[in-house]
Protein backbone atom coordinates (compact mmCIF):
# COMPACT_ATOMS: atom_id res chain seq x y z
CA UNK A 1 0.00 0.00 0.00
CA UNK A 2 1.04 3.45 -0.93
CA UNK A 3 0.91 6.13 2.16
CA UNK A 4 -1.43 8.54 -0.33
CA UNK A 5 -3.77 5.59 0.42
CA UNK A 6 -4.33 6.38 4.15
CA UNK A 7 -2.95 9.87 4.57
CA UNK A 8 -2.31 13.81 2.54
CA UNK A 9 0.91 15.77 2.88
CA UNK A 10 1.95 19.55 2.72
CA UNK A 11 5.95 20.55 2.06
CA UNK A 12 6.97 24.31 3.22
CA UNK A 13 9.93 25.47 3.14
CA UNK A 14 12.65 27.72 5.19
CA UNK A 15 16.06 28.19 4.11
CA UNK A 16 17.78 24.88 2.79
CA UNK A 17 15.30 23.02 5.57
CA UNK A 18 11.83 21.79 4.16
CA UNK A 19 9.29 20.61 5.85
CA UNK A 20 7.14 17.65 5.31
CA UNK A 21 3.47 16.67 6.82
CA UNK A 22 1.72 13.39 7.04
CA UNK A 23 -1.73 13.46 7.87
CA UNK A 24 -3.76 10.31 8.66
CA UNK A 25 -7.11 10.77 6.85
CA UNK A 26 -8.47 8.65 9.70
CA UNK A 27 -7.37 7.99 13.37
CA UNK A 28 -7.20 4.23 13.30
CA UNK A 29 -4.39 4.63 10.53
CA UNK A 30 -2.07 7.12 12.61
CA UNK A 31 -1.02 4.20 14.65
CA UNK A 32 0.30 2.83 11.19
CA UNK A 33 1.99 6.04 9.98
CA UNK A 34 4.15 6.46 13.38
CA UNK A 35 5.18 2.93 13.05
CA UNK A 36 6.51 2.38 9.99
CA UNK A 37 7.18 6.10 8.66
CA UNK A 38 10.23 6.23 11.08
CA UNK A 39 12.67 9.52 10.59
CA UNK A 40 15.29 6.63 9.76
CA UNK A 41 12.89 5.36 6.70
CA UNK A 42 12.41 8.89 5.15
CA UNK A 43 16.18 9.73 5.72
CA UNK A 44 17.17 6.69 3.09
CA UNK A 45 13.57 7.30 0.94
CA UNK A 46 15.20 10.94 0.80
CA UNK A 47 18.55 10.01 0.93
CA UNK A 48 19.16 11.12 -2.85
CA UNK A 49 18.11 14.56 -2.09
CA UNK A 50 18.54 15.01 1.54
CA UNK A 51 22.03 16.13 2.92
CA UNK A 52 21.43 16.26 6.55
CA UNK A 53 19.37 14.87 9.42
CA UNK A 54 15.84 14.35 9.27
CA UNK A 55 13.85 14.77 13.03
CA UNK A 56 10.44 13.60 13.15
CA UNK A 57 7.55 15.50 15.00
CA UNK A 58 4.12 14.05 16.22
CA UNK A 59 1.10 16.15 16.38
CA UNK A 60 -1.39 13.81 18.15
CA UNK A 61 -4.07 15.97 18.39
CA UNK A 62 -4.40 15.82 14.47
CA UNK A 63 -3.32 12.65 13.86
CA UNK A 64 -0.15 13.56 11.99
CA UNK A 65 3.61 14.10 11.78
CA UNK A 66 6.35 16.64 10.52
CA UNK A 67 9.20 15.46 8.45
CA UNK A 68 11.78 17.98 9.17
CA UNK A 69 14.90 17.71 6.53
CA UNK A 70 17.57 19.58 6.58
CA UNK A 71 20.03 20.38 3.92
CA UNK A 72 17.62 19.42 1.45
CA UNK A 73 16.51 22.22 -1.11
CA UNK A 74 19.93 22.42 -2.86
CA UNK A 75 21.41 25.02 -0.64
CA UNK A 76 18.69 27.23 -0.09
CA UNK A 77 15.82 28.46 -1.55
CA UNK A 78 16.89 31.22 -2.80
CA UNK A 79 20.10 29.66 -4.76
CA UNK A 80 19.18 26.29 -5.27
CA UNK A 81 19.50 25.18 -8.82
CA UNK A 82 16.70 22.92 -8.52
CA UNK A 83 13.67 23.38 -10.98
CA UNK A 84 11.51 23.17 -8.03
CA UNK A 85 14.12 25.13 -5.64
CA UNK A 86 11.17 25.82 -2.75
CA UNK A 87 10.32 21.21 -3.22
CA UNK A 88 7.23 22.14 -2.50
CA UNK A 89 6.25 19.03 -4.91
CA UNK A 90 8.47 16.79 -2.39
CA UNK A 91 4.93 16.03 0.03
CA UNK A 92 3.69 13.64 -3.12
CA UNK A 93 6.72 12.01 -3.29
CA UNK A 94 6.24 10.79 0.39
CA UNK A 95 2.80 9.69 -0.57
CA UNK A 96 4.50 7.15 -3.11
CA UNK A 97 6.25 5.65 -0.35
CA UNK A 98 5.55 1.91 0.09
CA UNK A 99 4.74 0.87 3.41
CA UNK B 1 -18.58 38.57 23.97
CA UNK B 2 -16.48 40.87 22.05
CA UNK B 3 -15.83 38.87 18.37
CA UNK B 4 -13.45 40.19 15.77
CA UNK B 5 -13.27 39.11 12.27
CA UNK B 6 -9.92 38.92 9.90
CA UNK B 7 -10.07 38.24 6.55
CA UNK B 8 -7.37 37.29 4.54
CA UNK B 9 -6.51 39.64 1.37
CA UNK B 10 -3.72 37.83 -0.37
CA UNK B 11 -1.02 35.03 0.53
CA UNK B 12 1.10 36.13 -1.67
CA UNK B 13 2.72 39.41 -3.66
CA UNK B 14 1.36 38.27 -6.71
CA UNK B 15 -2.13 36.75 -5.26
CA UNK B 16 -5.58 36.97 -6.85
CA UNK B 17 -7.20 40.33 -5.76
CA UNK B 18 -10.88 39.23 -6.38
CA UNK B 19 -10.81 37.26 -2.95
CA UNK B 20 -10.31 40.31 -1.06
CA UNK B 21 -12.59 42.66 -2.72
CA UNK B 22 -15.09 40.20 -2.08
CA UNK B 23 -14.29 39.15 1.54
CA UNK B 24 -14.50 43.18 2.18
CA UNK B 25 -17.72 43.41 0.40
CA UNK B 26 -19.72 39.90 1.98
CA UNK B 27 -17.64 39.31 5.13
CA UNK B 28 -18.99 41.43 7.67
CA UNK B 29 -14.93 41.80 8.18
CA UNK B 30 -13.41 44.54 11.07
CA UNK B 31 -10.10 43.73 9.64
CA UNK B 32 -8.37 42.24 6.40
CA UNK B 33 -4.50 41.37 6.39
CA UNK B 34 -2.19 41.51 2.90
CA UNK B 35 0.65 39.61 3.59
CA UNK B 36 2.93 40.10 0.60
CA UNK B 37 6.63 39.53 1.43
CA UNK B 38 8.64 36.29 0.28
CA UNK B 39 12.03 36.10 1.92
CA UNK B 40 13.76 37.59 -0.78
CA UNK B 41 11.53 40.59 -1.35
CA UNK B 42 12.88 43.49 0.57
CA UNK B 43 16.24 42.80 -1.10
CA UNK B 44 14.96 43.12 -4.66
CA UNK B 45 12.98 45.99 -3.66
CA UNK B 46 16.11 47.53 -1.81
CA UNK B 47 17.83 47.24 -5.02
CA UNK B 48 14.59 48.99 -6.51
CA UNK B 49 14.55 51.28 -4.15
CA UNK B 50 18.51 52.44 -4.54
CA UNK B 51 18.03 53.47 -8.43
CA UNK B 52 14.87 55.15 -7.85
CA UNK B 53 14.07 56.20 -4.47
CA UNK B 54 10.53 56.30 -4.60
CA UNK B 55 10.13 52.70 -5.69
CA UNK B 56 10.80 49.45 -3.34
CA UNK B 57 7.24 49.04 -2.07
CA UNK B 58 5.26 46.14 -3.75
CA UNK B 59 4.50 46.11 -7.36
CA UNK B 60 0.98 45.40 -6.93
CA UNK B 61 0.46 48.19 -4.12
CA UNK B 62 -1.31 50.73 -6.52
CA UNK B 63 -3.63 48.01 -8.23
CA UNK B 64 -4.07 46.56 -4.78
CA UNK B 65 -5.35 49.89 -3.37
CA UNK B 66 -7.26 50.89 -6.16
CA UNK B 67 -9.37 48.08 -5.47
CA UNK B 68 -10.01 48.31 -2.04
CA UNK B 69 -9.87 51.73 -1.17
CA UNK B 70 -13.63 52.58 -1.85
CA UNK B 71 -14.70 49.17 -0.03
CA UNK B 72 -12.89 49.98 3.30
CA UNK B 73 -13.96 53.30 3.66
CA UNK B 74 -17.55 52.61 2.87
CA UNK B 75 -17.20 49.02 5.19
CA UNK B 76 -15.13 50.67 7.47
CA UNK B 77 -12.77 47.74 7.47
CA UNK B 78 -9.05 48.58 8.64
CA UNK B 79 -6.47 47.11 6.38
CA UNK B 80 -3.12 45.93 8.13
CA UNK B 81 -0.33 45.27 5.65
CA UNK B 82 3.30 44.61 4.80
CA UNK B 83 3.32 45.83 0.95
CA UNK B 84 5.76 48.58 2.25
CA UNK B 85 8.40 46.39 1.59
CA UNK B 86 11.71 48.54 1.52
CA UNK B 87 9.93 51.40 1.43
CA UNK B 88 6.90 51.79 3.63
CA UNK B 89 6.99 56.02 3.21
CA UNK B 90 6.41 55.82 -0.28
CA UNK B 91 3.77 53.12 0.03
CA UNK B 92 2.05 55.50 2.62
CA UNK B 93 2.07 58.20 0.18
CA UNK B 94 1.11 56.34 -2.92
CA UNK B 95 -1.88 55.00 -0.64
CA UNK B 96 -2.45 59.26 0.12
CA UNK B 97 -2.65 59.86 -3.18
CA UNK B 98 -4.88 57.22 -4.30
CA UNK B 99 -7.62 57.72 -2.13
CA UNK B 100 -7.36 62.14 -2.09
CA UNK B 101 -7.66 61.03 -5.90
CA UNK B 102 -10.50 59.25 -5.52
CA UNK B 103 -11.95 61.32 -3.22
CA UNK B 104 -11.82 59.44 -0.18
CA UNK B 105 -11.72 60.93 2.67
CA UNK B 106 -11.15 60.75 6.76
CA UNK B 107 -8.44 58.32 6.48
CA UNK B 108 -5.48 58.20 8.82
CA UNK B 109 -2.67 55.87 6.69
CA UNK B 110 -0.29 54.43 9.21
CA UNK B 111 3.34 53.61 8.16
CA UNK B 112 5.95 51.33 10.38
CA UNK B 113 9.57 51.91 10.12
CA UNK B 114 12.70 50.42 12.21
CA UNK B 115 12.90 46.75 10.69
CA UNK B 116 15.58 48.19 8.15
CA UNK B 117 19.09 48.12 10.40
CA UNK B 118 21.55 47.83 7.33
CA UNK B 119 22.99 51.11 8.03
CA UNK B 120 23.95 50.22 11.52
CA UNK B 121 25.02 47.05 10.23
CA UNK B 122 28.62 46.57 10.99
CA UNK B 123 27.91 46.32 14.12
CA UNK B 124 26.61 42.80 13.85
CA UNK B 125 29.95 41.50 11.67
CA UNK B 126 31.06 39.65 14.57
CA UNK B 127 27.65 37.78 14.59
CA UNK B 128 27.10 34.10 13.41
CA UNK B 129 25.20 33.62 10.40
CA UNK B 130 22.39 30.58 10.59
CA UNK B 131 22.76 29.01 7.25
CA UNK B 132 26.34 29.44 6.64
CA UNK B 133 28.19 28.97 9.28
CA UNK B 134 30.73 31.73 9.74
CA UNK B 135 30.69 35.06 10.90
CA UNK B 136 28.79 37.86 9.11
CA UNK B 137 31.63 40.00 8.23
CA UNK B 138 32.70 37.08 5.60
CA UNK B 139 29.82 38.81 3.11
CA UNK B 140 30.13 42.04 4.00
CA UNK B 141 31.33 43.72 0.82
CA UNK B 142 28.11 41.96 -0.60
CA UNK B 143 25.41 43.01 1.80
CA UNK B 144 22.45 44.97 -0.38
CA UNK B 145 19.54 44.76 3.08
CA UNK B 146 19.18 43.96 6.43
CA UNK B 147 15.46 43.94 7.96
CA UNK B 148 14.36 42.32 11.44
CA UNK B 149 11.19 40.81 11.79
CA UNK B 150 9.60 42.94 13.64
CA UNK B 151 6.86 41.53 15.88
CA UNK B 152 3.25 43.34 16.48
CA UNK B 153 4.53 46.58 18.60
CA UNK B 154 4.28 49.11 15.19
CA UNK B 155 1.03 47.74 14.28
CA UNK B 156 -0.60 47.89 17.84
CA UNK B 157 0.85 51.71 18.40
CA UNK B 158 -0.61 52.50 15.23
CA UNK B 159 -3.97 50.93 15.68
CA UNK B 160 -4.45 52.72 19.22
CA UNK B 161 -3.77 55.76 17.57
CA UNK B 162 -6.56 55.80 14.87
CA UNK B 163 -4.58 54.33 12.00
CA UNK B 164 -7.68 52.82 9.20
CA UNK B 165 -4.65 51.37 7.26
CA UNK B 166 -1.20 50.17 8.78
CA UNK B 167 1.41 49.64 6.14
CA UNK B 168 4.49 47.71 7.69
CA UNK B 169 7.78 46.95 6.10
CA UNK B 170 9.63 43.60 7.15
CA UNK B 171 7.35 42.17 10.14
CA UNK B 172 6.39 38.77 11.03
CA UNK B 173 3.60 37.15 8.88
CA UNK B 174 1.33 36.22 11.87
CA UNK B 175 2.20 40.18 13.31
CA UNK B 176 -0.34 41.13 11.08
CA UNK B 177 -2.83 39.09 12.91
CA UNK B 178 -1.64 39.32 16.23
CA UNK B 179 -1.47 42.66 15.77
CA UNK B 180 -4.97 43.85 15.60
CA UNK B 181 -5.70 41.25 18.31
CA UNK B 182 -3.61 42.98 21.16
CA UNK B 183 -4.78 45.80 20.00
CA UNK B 184 -8.35 44.64 20.27
CA UNK B 185 -8.24 42.53 23.62
CA UNK B 186 -5.35 44.14 25.49
CA UNK B 187 -3.13 40.76 25.37
CA UNK B 188 0.27 40.21 25.44
CA UNK B 189 2.86 37.19 25.81
CA UNK B 190 3.28 37.25 29.29
CA UNK B 191 0.14 37.26 30.94
CA UNK B 192 -1.85 35.57 27.85
CA UNK B 193 -0.41 32.31 26.79
CA UNK B 194 -3.47 30.73 25.68
CA UNK B 195 -4.52 33.73 23.74
CA UNK B 196 -1.16 34.34 22.37
CA UNK B 197 -0.78 30.96 21.05
CA UNK B 198 -4.23 31.13 19.49
CA UNK B 199 -3.52 34.51 17.85
CA UNK B 200 -0.48 33.44 16.61
CA UNK B 201 -2.20 30.01 14.83
CA UNK B 202 -5.21 32.18 13.64
CA UNK B 203 -2.09 34.64 12.10
CA UNK B 204 -0.34 30.99 10.68
CA UNK B 205 -3.59 29.96 9.04
CA UNK B 206 -4.79 33.35 7.26
CA UNK B 207 -1.07 34.18 6.29
CA UNK B 208 -1.21 32.65 2.85
CA UNK B 209 -4.43 33.06 1.85
CA UNK B 210 -6.32 30.56 -0.44
CA UNK B 211 -4.18 27.74 1.26
CA UNK B 212 -6.59 27.69 4.34
CA UNK B 213 -9.51 27.58 2.16
CA UNK B 214 -8.96 24.68 -0.06
CA UNK B 215 -5.77 25.78 -2.33
CA UNK B 216 -2.81 24.18 -2.90
CA UNK B 217 -4.83 21.35 -1.57
CA UNK B 218 -6.85 19.57 -4.55
CA UNK B 219 -5.96 15.83 -5.72
CA UNK B 220 -8.24 14.34 -7.96
CA UNK B 221 -10.04 11.18 -6.65
CA UNK B 222 -8.35 11.90 -2.78
CA UNK B 223 -9.17 15.33 -2.18
CA UNK B 224 -11.97 17.05 -4.34
CA UNK B 225 -12.18 21.26 -4.00
CA UNK B 226 -14.78 22.67 -5.61
CA UNK B 227 -14.41 25.98 -7.65
CA UNK B 228 -10.83 26.78 -7.46
CA UNK B 229 -11.33 29.57 -10.17
CA UNK B 230 -13.19 30.77 -7.85
CA UNK B 231 -11.07 30.45 -4.32
CA UNK B 232 -12.30 32.07 -1.63
CA UNK B 233 -9.60 33.15 1.16
CA UNK B 234 -10.48 32.49 4.77
CA UNK B 235 -11.82 34.85 7.44
CA UNK B 236 -10.72 34.22 11.16
CA UNK B 237 -13.76 34.85 13.90
CA UNK B 238 -12.08 35.21 17.32
CA UNK B 239 -13.43 35.77 20.51
CA UNK B 240 -11.54 37.46 23.78
CA UNK B 241 -11.42 34.06 25.37
CA UNK B 242 -8.92 33.38 22.11
CA UNK B 243 -11.20 30.67 20.78
CA UNK B 244 -11.98 31.08 16.97
CA UNK B 245 -13.49 29.45 14.19
CA UNK B 246 -12.09 29.61 10.50
CA UNK B 247 -14.69 29.99 7.77
CA UNK B 248 -15.08 31.65 4.20
CA UNK B 249 -17.99 33.69 2.10
CA UNK B 250 -20.30 31.06 2.01
CA UNK B 251 -21.12 31.28 -2.00
CA UNK B 252 -16.63 31.46 -2.55
CA UNK B 253 -15.59 28.82 -4.28
CA UNK B 254 -12.84 26.52 -2.14
CA UNK B 255 -13.40 24.47 1.45
CA UNK B 256 -12.86 24.57 5.02
CA UNK B 257 -12.30 21.39 6.77
CA UNK B 258 -10.10 19.96 9.37
CA UNK B 259 -8.16 18.70 6.49
CA UNK B 260 -7.05 21.94 5.07
CA UNK B 261 -6.57 23.56 8.43
CA UNK B 262 -4.59 20.83 9.13
CA UNK B 263 -1.89 20.65 6.31
CA UNK B 264 -1.80 25.16 6.68
CA UNK B 265 -1.25 24.46 10.33
CA UNK B 266 2.20 22.16 9.85
CA UNK B 267 3.05 23.94 6.61
CA UNK B 268 6.57 26.20 7.26
CA UNK B 269 6.75 25.06 11.05
CA UNK B 270 9.42 23.04 12.22
CA UNK B 271 9.07 21.95 16.02
CA UNK B 272 5.32 22.21 16.63
CA UNK B 273 5.62 22.80 20.24
CA UNK B 274 8.20 25.84 19.78
CA UNK B 275 7.14 27.90 16.57
CA UNK B 276 8.89 31.44 17.14
CA UNK B 277 7.67 34.90 15.89
CA UNK B 278 8.89 38.18 17.40
CA UNK B 279 5.48 37.90 19.55
CA UNK B 280 5.52 35.12 21.05
CA UNK B 281 7.16 31.21 21.30
CA UNK B 282 3.91 29.06 20.05
CA UNK B 283 2.47 26.12 20.38
CA UNK B 284 0.55 23.61 18.11
CA UNK B 285 1.47 20.33 19.59
CA UNK B 286 -2.18 19.70 21.15
CA UNK B 287 -4.14 21.95 18.20
CA UNK B 288 -7.40 20.42 18.23
CA UNK B 289 -9.56 21.69 14.74
CA UNK B 290 -13.95 20.61 14.89
CA UNK B 291 -15.85 21.36 11.93
CA UNK B 292 -19.09 22.69 13.27
CA UNK B 293 -21.00 23.35 10.24
CA UNK B 294 -20.19 22.89 6.68
CA UNK B 295 -16.78 25.47 5.76
CA UNK B 296 -16.42 26.39 10.08
CA UNK B 297 -14.08 25.02 11.71
CA UNK B 298 -13.33 25.95 15.33
CA UNK B 299 -9.75 26.13 16.86
CA UNK B 300 -8.61 25.21 19.57
CA UNK B 301 -5.66 23.99 22.63
CA UNK B 302 -2.83 26.30 20.75
CA UNK B 303 -0.42 27.85 23.60
CA UNK B 304 2.91 29.71 23.92
CA UNK B 305 5.72 30.08 25.89
CA UNK B 306 6.87 33.52 26.52
CA UNK B 307 8.42 36.02 24.05
CA UNK B 308 11.79 35.38 22.49
CA UNK B 309 15.00 37.48 23.79
CA UNK B 310 16.19 38.01 20.04
CA UNK B 311 14.96 39.21 16.81
CA UNK B 312 15.72 37.60 13.63
CA UNK B 313 17.40 39.90 11.18
CA UNK B 314 17.03 38.40 7.41
CA UNK B 315 20.26 39.56 5.35
CA UNK B 316 19.78 40.17 2.04
CA UNK B 317 23.69 39.66 -0.24
CA UNK B 318 24.74 38.93 -3.71
CA UNK B 319 25.10 35.65 -3.91
CA UNK B 320 26.25 34.59 -7.70
CA UNK B 321 24.48 34.33 -10.66
CA UNK B 322 22.56 31.51 -11.77
CA UNK B 323 22.46 30.19 -16.17
CA UNK B 324 20.00 27.93 -17.17
CA UNK B 325 18.89 25.99 -20.66
CA UNK B 326 16.32 23.84 -21.43
CA UNK B 327 15.34 21.52 -24.70
CA UNK B 328 12.59 19.01 -25.32
CA UNK B 329 12.87 15.61 -26.96
CA UNK B 330 9.89 13.63 -28.02
CA UNK B 331 9.53 10.31 -29.00
CA UNK B 332 10.19 6.53 -27.88
CA UNK B 333 14.02 7.14 -27.63
CA UNK B 334 13.51 10.72 -25.75
CA UNK B 335 15.33 10.00 -22.77
CA UNK B 336 18.53 8.67 -24.75
CA UNK B 337 18.91 11.97 -26.75
CA UNK B 338 18.57 14.05 -24.01
CA UNK B 339 20.99 11.89 -22.19
CA UNK B 340 23.60 12.16 -25.18
CA UNK B 341 22.90 15.98 -25.50
CA UNK B 342 23.48 16.56 -21.65
CA UNK B 343 27.07 14.45 -22.25
CA UNK B 344 27.72 17.21 -25.14
CA UNK B 345 27.19 19.90 -23.12
CA UNK B 346 29.69 18.93 -20.61
CA UNK B 347 32.25 18.16 -22.72
CA UNK B 348 31.59 21.92 -24.31
CA UNK B 349 31.60 23.29 -20.73
CA UNK B 350 35.32 21.90 -20.27
CA UNK B 351 36.33 22.89 -23.79
CA UNK B 352 35.38 26.55 -24.42
CA UNK B 353 36.83 26.74 -20.35
CA UNK B 354 33.30 27.74 -19.02
CA UNK B 355 33.56 28.20 -14.90
CA UNK B 356 31.43 27.26 -12.88
CA UNK B 357 30.90 26.55 -9.18
CA UNK B 358 28.26 23.88 -9.53
CA UNK B 359 26.50 22.30 -12.28
CA UNK B 360 22.60 20.65 -12.28
CA UNK B 361 21.64 18.18 -15.11
CA UNK B 362 18.11 16.95 -14.66
CA UNK B 363 15.51 15.48 -17.13
CA UNK B 364 12.14 17.07 -16.44
CA UNK B 365 9.57 14.51 -17.13
CA UNK B 366 11.18 11.94 -15.80
CA UNK B 367 13.87 13.06 -12.24
CA UNK B 368 13.53 16.84 -12.32
CA UNK B 369 11.32 17.03 -8.95
CA UNK B 370 12.87 13.89 -6.93
CA UNK B 371 16.15 12.64 -8.40
CA UNK B 372 16.55 9.16 -10.13
CA UNK B 373 16.09 6.89 -7.28
CA UNK B 374 12.61 8.01 -6.03
CA UNK B 375 11.74 8.86 -9.69
CA UNK B 376 12.71 5.10 -10.88
CA UNK B 377 10.22 3.80 -8.55
CA UNK B 378 7.37 4.72 -10.40
CA UNK B 379 8.55 5.49 -13.81
CA UNK B 380 7.07 3.80 -16.93
CA UNK B 381 9.56 2.20 -19.17
CA UNK B 382 9.04 4.66 -21.89
CA UNK B 383 8.67 8.60 -21.97
CA UNK B 384 7.11 10.41 -24.99
CA UNK B 385 8.61 13.68 -24.29
CA UNK B 386 11.85 14.51 -22.19
CA UNK B 387 12.99 18.29 -21.38
CA UNK B 388 16.74 18.19 -20.69
CA UNK B 389 17.43 21.17 -18.38
CA UNK B 390 20.85 22.39 -17.62
CA UNK B 391 21.41 25.11 -14.55
CA UNK B 392 25.00 26.20 -13.30
CA UNK B 393 26.09 28.45 -10.56
CA UNK B 394 28.98 30.72 -11.71
CA UNK B 395 30.78 33.87 -10.30
CA UNK B 396 30.25 36.26 -13.22
CA UNK B 397 27.27 36.80 -15.88
CA UNK B 398 29.61 36.31 -18.73
CA UNK B 399 30.07 32.17 -17.40
CA UNK B 400 26.43 31.88 -16.75
CA UNK B 401 25.26 33.33 -20.32
CA UNK B 402 27.37 30.54 -21.97
CA UNK B 403 25.25 27.78 -20.27
CA UNK B 404 22.04 29.01 -22.09
CA UNK B 405 24.18 29.45 -25.10
CA UNK B 406 25.48 26.20 -25.31
CA UNK B 407 21.68 24.12 -24.93
CA UNK B 408 20.65 26.43 -27.23
CA UNK B 409 23.57 25.51 -29.81
CA UNK B 410 22.30 21.94 -29.46
CA UNK B 411 19.24 23.21 -32.33
CA UNK B 412 22.14 22.78 -35.01
CA UNK B 413 24.94 21.05 -33.47
CA UNK B 414 23.22 18.49 -31.06
CA UNK B 415 20.51 15.32 -31.54
CA UNK B 416 17.89 14.90 -33.67
CA UNK B 417 14.73 16.42 -33.24
CA UNK B 418 15.46 18.59 -30.30
CA UNK B 419 12.71 21.39 -29.73
CA UNK B 420 11.88 24.17 -27.56
CA UNK B 421 15.35 25.24 -26.30
CA UNK B 422 14.87 28.78 -23.96
CA UNK B 423 17.96 29.98 -21.40
CA UNK B 424 17.85 32.45 -18.86
CA UNK B 425 20.78 33.98 -16.73
CA UNK B 426 19.62 35.62 -12.93
CA UNK B 427 22.16 37.40 -10.87
CA UNK B 428 21.13 35.70 -7.92
CA UNK B 429 20.37 37.29 -4.24
CA UNK B 430 20.34 34.87 -1.63
CA UNK B 431 19.58 35.45 1.69
CA UNK B 432 20.96 34.51 5.17
CA UNK B 433 19.81 34.66 9.09
CA UNK B 434 21.25 37.04 12.13
CA UNK B 435 19.54 37.35 15.24
CA UNK B 436 19.92 40.98 17.38
CA UNK B 437 18.93 41.85 20.85
CA UNK B 438 15.74 43.09 20.90
CA UNK B 439 17.35 46.61 22.22
CA UNK B 440 19.05 46.94 18.60
CA UNK B 441 15.36 47.70 17.02
CA UNK B 442 13.69 51.34 17.64
CA UNK B 443 10.43 51.05 15.99
CA UNK B 444 8.29 53.99 14.68
CA UNK B 445 5.06 54.85 13.73
CA UNK B 446 4.12 58.00 11.72
CA UNK B 447 1.07 59.20 10.05
CA UNK B 448 -0.82 60.26 6.81
CA UNK B 449 -4.36 61.99 6.79
CA UNK B 450 -6.52 62.15 3.89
Amino acid sequence: MKLKEIAHSRTGDKGDISNISLIAYNVEDYAILKEKVTPEIVKEYFGEICNGEVIRYEIDSLYAMNFVLDKTLGGGVTRSLSLDKHGKSLSMALLEMEI
Amino acid sequence: MKKIRIGSGAGYAGDRIEPAVELMEKGNLDYIIFECLAERTIAIGQMDKLKDPKKGYNQLLEYRMGKILPILSKNKINVITNMGAANPVEAARVTAKLASEANITGLKIAYVTGDDISENISDYYNNDVLELGSKLSKIKEKIISANVYMGCEGIVEALENGADIVITGRVSDPALTIGPLCYEFGWNADKNIYEMGQATLAGHLLECGGQATGGYFADPGYKEVPCLERLGFPIVEIGEDGEFFVTKVPDAGGLVTEDTLKEQTIYEIHNPESYLTPDVIADFSKVKFKEIDKDIVKASNASSHGRPDTYKVSIGYKDCYIGEGEISYGGSNAIERAKLAAEIIEKRLKIIGCEFNELKIEYIGFNSLYGDKISSGFASSCFPEIRLRVAARTRDQRNANQIGNEVEALYTNGPAGGGGATKKTSNIVSICSIFVPRSAVNVKVNYLEV
